[in-house]
């Protein structure tokens, strides 16, 4: 097929998930904390709250677009569209599976493969900061001004154990480009240790897995690093003057770079798409988690606890009856074993996101500087010194 | 395609690089100097220096910015007055600014070789392998006295701020 055409298709997809997949990890994290905190969280809008992120979408969209009158007009509209725009680049170089095959035309499940891949997304992270800083500046308030601060700062001092970070296992893998990362963490050891980059000899790269999600809540701005939009002392930091649409970019910004280093912590360090058994028996574990969730959804439909759960529960248990007889078509399983995998592992890194959210409290300012400097640093150059004495030591 | 992105982006360079000494205000020009930057990036990557490319983003437009615009905002630097300009540059100015580019670029000229052209996507050398492997072998001793000078000057620099604390 026309490679423009195939291009064009691959973008339109990867953008109408990514942006619907934004929207309701926003539903999640609202649901996640609440259940934390022993509430429903949203539920009046739609079947438990399933339709808030879309009546928040239209509020966003249709509140008026107020620009306070002592702003710098130009750097303050620019700000939110540099902040969403950078957010959303990062996703166009990563592989979501492998090479597929529909209609008979083969195509990678990825939008383009760069050979400095790694580097993008670095480069792409390092620029990211001036969206914030800019908002901060442009919006000529001292809350806003010290959010915009703190957040350069911070994500200049976490830049680097992030980089080191990721650092340690390229030594191991031996390549910059996602695609062949993650073919390089193909494979078991012994017939069932998954040789993930966290499992990888000569030197599990459990570390810098650590490392990288901590500061991976640096860069992204979440508790306990969010200092930058710290509502306690800063108002709403940063995007305090902003509304309407202006504030949604921000917002969505910040939820894309949760999914981007969910993303690059899957693929660096999770395998990407590679199931965590070996042979046919992961091809069924999908189907066997959905049955289960039906044979649950019929047990609560048989036994009703409100009055509509009897029509609700069974309804719910079809359709995963459905899905879990949709993972075994032999024409669509190549190409929902990888996603499924994928989206399980990146999912997990994100309910993490959202559990630390709900138990840890905030740093204070000087504890986060002195954290990055003093510890987390100097640990990740450890960490990369050992990882590359040992595979020098232990060449492949 | 090649010719015309390159058009593109040396334009964006060129007028970020005008706008950065036009600009009166110090944000405005701090932000124009992270446009040539980031065009500088691409046309490397035009040229095939991916490694260059991205290290471009990463340090200068990425860090070293940042830490400009962190400086910036921190003094709250309002913008500049301009001053009125005195009788000598307003007659020699611009005949010594044209005199001075003149010069520079028959210098240019006069200094490369002659006879090559550059083309697209003819070199394939610039990913990060090639790169880390002439910067340990060929170019290993220079490479190291660099990182001792960097050293030096990080070491100075706190030497120097450490005086002015006590």
């Amino acid at each position: 097929m026309n490679f423009l055409l195939l291009t064009l298709i691959k973008v339109a997809l990867v953008a109408a998930v990514f942006l619907t997949a934004l929207a309701y990890l926003q539903w999640i994290e609202r649901k996640v904390l609440a259940h934390i905190q022993l509430r429903p969280g949203p539920y009046r809008v739609g079947p438990h709250g399933l339709l808030q992120p879309l009546a928040d979408v239209i509020k966003l969209v249709t509140k008026e677009g107020f620009i306070p009158s002592h702003v710098n007009k130009f750097f303050y509209v620019l700000a939110p569209f540099v902040a969403v725009a950078l957010a959303l680049t990062t996703i166009s170089v990563l592989p979501f599976g492998p090479e597929i095959q529909v209609f008979g035309i083969h195509t990678w499940m990825q939008l383009t493969d760069l050979k400095i891949g790694v580097l993008f997304v670095l480069a792409v992270s390092a620029v990211s900061v001036y969206g914030v800083a800019l908002a901060g500046w442009a919006s000529n308030n001292k809350y806003s001004l010290l959010g915009g601060l703190r957040s350069s700062a911070q994500m200049v001092s976490y830049e680097l154990p992030y980089a080191v970070a990721i650092a340690a296992p390229l030594l191991l893998l031996n390549t910059l480009s996602f695609r062949e990362i993650v073919n390089a963490q193909a494979g078991f050891y012994f017939g069932f240790i998954p040789r993930w980059s966290v499992f990888q000899l000569p030197f599990p790269q459990i570390f810098s897995f650590v490392l990288f999600l901590i500061a991976g809540f640096a860069e992204t701005n979440r508790i306990p690093f969010d200092l930058p939009e710290a509502e306690n002392e800063l108002v709403a930091g940063y995007h305090t003057e902003y509304s309407s649409m202006k504030f949604a970019a921000f917002f969505m910004a910040e939820y894309a770079n949760m999914i981007t280093v969910a993303l690059v912590a899957t693929l660096l360090f999770l395998g990407g798409w590679h199931p965590p058994l070996p042979g046919a028996i992961s091809n069924y574990i999908p189907t066997a988690v959905l049955v289960l969730v039906a044979a649950i959804c019929f047990y609560h439909g048989a036994q009703p606890y409100r009055k509509w759960d009897r029509f609700t529960f069974p309804i719910a248990g079809v359709i995963s009856l459905l899905l879990a007889g949709l993972f075994l078509v032999p024409l669509v399983q190549p190409i929902l074993m990888p996603l499924f995998w994928f989206v399980a592992k990146a999912g997990l890194l994100l309910f993490i996101f959202i559990w630390v959210r709900g138990t840890l409290p905030r740093f204070r300012y000087d504890q986060l500087m002195h954290f990055a400097w003093t510890f987390l640093f100097p640990v990740a150059i450890l960490n990369l010194l050992v990882t590359g004495l040992l595979v020098a030591l232990f060449p492949k | 395609m090649d010719a015309f992105l390159f058009l593109v982006l040396a334009a964006i360079a060129v007028v970020s690089a005008l706008n950065l000494v036009v600009q009166t205000h110090p944000i405005s020009s701090a932000l124009s100097l992270v446009g040539v930057m980031g065009s500088l990036a691409v046309l490397y990557l035009l040229l095939g220096a991916e490694f260059i490319a991205a290290a471009q983003m990463i340090v200068y437009a990425g860090a070293i910015m940042v830490l400009f615009i962190f400086v910036i905002m921190l003094l709250n630097a309002g913008g500049e007055r301009l001053t009125r300009r005195s009788a000598y540059v307003k007659i020699f100015g611009v005949p010594l600014m044209a005199l001075f580019l003149g010069l520079v670029s028959f210098v240019i000229q006069a200094a490369l070789p002659r006879g090559e052209m550059v083309v697209f996507g003819a070199f394939t050398h610039g990913g990060p392998a090639d790169i880390g492997r002439s910067l340990f072998t060929q170019y290993l001793l220079p490479f190291e006295v660099v990182s001792v000078l960097i050293l030096i000057a990080i070491l100075g620099a706190i030497v120097l701020a450490r005086k002015e604390i006590d």
